[in-house]
C-alpha cells in the first residue's frame, strides 16, 4: 500500500477536517495532491503534531481534526498517546503511516520494523478505537469512518517505504501557518 | 508543604485576567496549588502532560483556535522542551507564556535539582528567549500582564521564571 494512494483515497473527506501533518514525504504527498488552506504541516519538532491535534481538538469542540502522523514522529513522542487518552477527545482522528522507517533521512529502519506495533500501544494507552490497515480500500473505510463518526481513534496505515524525491515545496511555512489560523478564524465568523 | 497557596492564587488570577483559558502542565512541588486551582477551574482548559514539550503543540494548536494558553513547568521541563521550542514555536512564530519554577537556585536544598538551575538562564539567553523574574508578589499581576503583551506582540516564546522567594515559604 501507498501513502500517496491513501492520502488520494481520503482527500475530499478531509475537507471536513482541520489537518494536521508531520514533515518530511507525507505533506510533499499531500501538498501534491493540492494544498488547501485547512492543512497545516509541522515541518519539524518530531512528535508534535499529535499534540497540536490535542490542542485544536480541546479548543473547537464542534470541529474534526485529523493528524497525519508517521511512526518515527511517533515513537518520539509516545507520551502523548497516553496524553490524547487521557482527554479522548471525541472530534480527533489520529492517522499514522507506518512505514517502518526514517524515510526522509535515508530510509533507516524504525523500532517498528522490528516489531513494535504502534496499534498496541496506542490501544493499551487508553485510545478508545484503535485499528491497522494494509489495503487502501480498508484504510479509506476506516478513514471516513472515524471523520464522519465520533470518538477518538488511531488508525495505523502500514505503508511502503517511498516517497517523492524532494520534499521542499514551494509553501512558505510560515505563510502556511499565518492561512491556517486565518482559515479558522473565518470558520469561526462563519459559524457566528 | 510551605509551598505558598496566596501566591499561587495571585499567579492564577493574573493568567486568568490575561484571557488564559488552557493551561498544560506537568506536576512539580511548587506548581501543586496552581495546578489544583486550574483544575477546579470550570473554565480552565487543564492538560496534564507525559512530557513538557507535548505543550509547545497544545499551546500552538490553542493558538490557531484562537484561544490563548499558558504552560506551567519546571526549569527541568524547560530543559526537555527545547527541542519543541526552537523547531515550533520559533520556527512558526507562535507565542508562548511559559511559567517556569526555577528550581537549583540560591537556597536549593535538593541536590538534584542543582545542575537544572546554573544552565537555565544561560540556555534563555542563548535561545533569545524573553524573560523576567517573579520574586515578589506587589508585582507579579503586572509582570504576567507584560510577559503575555509581549508573547502576543511579538509572536514568540516568552518566560517568567517563578522564584523561590515567591512560591516557598518556610
Amino acid at each position: 500500500m501507498l501513502r500517496i494512494d491513501c492520502l488520494r483515497a481520503i482527500y475530499l473527506d478531509l475537507e471536513k477536517c482541520l489537518v494536521v501533518t508531520i514533515m518530511g514525504a507525507l505533506p510533499a504527498e499531500l501538498q501534491s495532491l493540492g494544498h488547501r488552506p485547512n492543512f497545516f504541516y509541522l515541518q519539524h519538532a518530531m512528535g508534535l503534531a499529535s499534540s497540536t491535534g490535542l490542542g485544536l481538538a480541546l479548543c473547537l469542540p464542534q470541529q474534526k481534526i485529523a493528524v497525519l502522523d508517521g511512526d518515527g514522529s511517533l515513537l518520539m513522542n509516545l507520551g502523548s498517546l497516553s496524553t490524547l487518552a487521557r482527554y479522548k477527545p471525541k472530534n480527533l482522528v489520529h492517522i499514522v503511516f507506518d512505514n517502518e522507517s526514517l524515510l526522509s533521512v535515508g530510509g533507516f529502519p524504525t523500532a517498528t520494523s522490528t516489531g513494535t506495533d504502534l496499534e498496541g500501544i496506542a490501544r493499551a494507552a487508553g485510545i478508545p478505537q484503535t485499528c491497522t490497515v494494509r489495503t487502501v480500500d480498508n484504510f479509506a473505510a476506516a478513514a471516513r469512518r472515524a471523520i464522519s463518526g465520533e470518538g477518538l481513534q488511531t488508525i495505523v496505515a502500514k505503508v511502503e517505504a517511498t516517497g517523492p524525491k524532494a520534499f521542499v515545496t514551494d509553501l512558505g511555512l510560515l505563510e502556511n501557518r499565518f492561512q491556517f489560523r486565518r482559515h479558522i478564524q473565518s470558520l469561526a465568523a462563519k459559524s457566528h | 508543604m510551605p509551598v505558598s497557596l496566596e501566591n499561587s492564587k495571585l499567579i492564577y488570577r493574573a493568567l486568568k485576567a490575561c484571557g488564559i483559558r488552557l493551561l498544560s502542565a506537568l506536576p512539580e512541588t511548587w506548581l501543586v496549588h496552581l495546578i489544583q486551582i486550574a483544575e477546579d477551574d470550570p473554565q480552565m482548559t487543564l492538560v496534564r502532560l507525559a512530557k513538557e514539550e507535548e505543550g509547545v503543540g497544545l499551546s500552538a494548536g490553542a493558538h490557531f483556535a484562537g484561544v490563548k494558553s499558558a504552560m506551567l513547568m519546571q526549569n527541568h521541563g524547560f530543559l526537555a522542551a527545547i527541542n519543541g521550542i526552537v523547531s515550533f514555536a520559533h520556527l512558526y512564530k507562535i507565542p508562548l507564556l511559559m511559567l517556569i519554577s526555577y528550581r537549583g537556585a540560591f537556597g536549593e536544598r535538593d541536590p538534584w535539582q542543582t545542575q537544572g538551575g546554573n544552565v537555565t538562564e544561560p540556555l534563555l539567553r542563548a535561545m533569545n528567549i524573553p524573560y523576567s523574574f517573579l520574586e515578589a508578589s506587589s508585582y507579579v499581576e503586572k509582570r504576567i500582564a507584560q510577559a503575555h503583551t509581549l508573547a502576543e506582540s511579538s509572536l514568540q516564546p516568552v518566560a517568567l521564571l517563578l522564584t523561590r522567594d515567591l512560591m516557598w515559604e518556610e
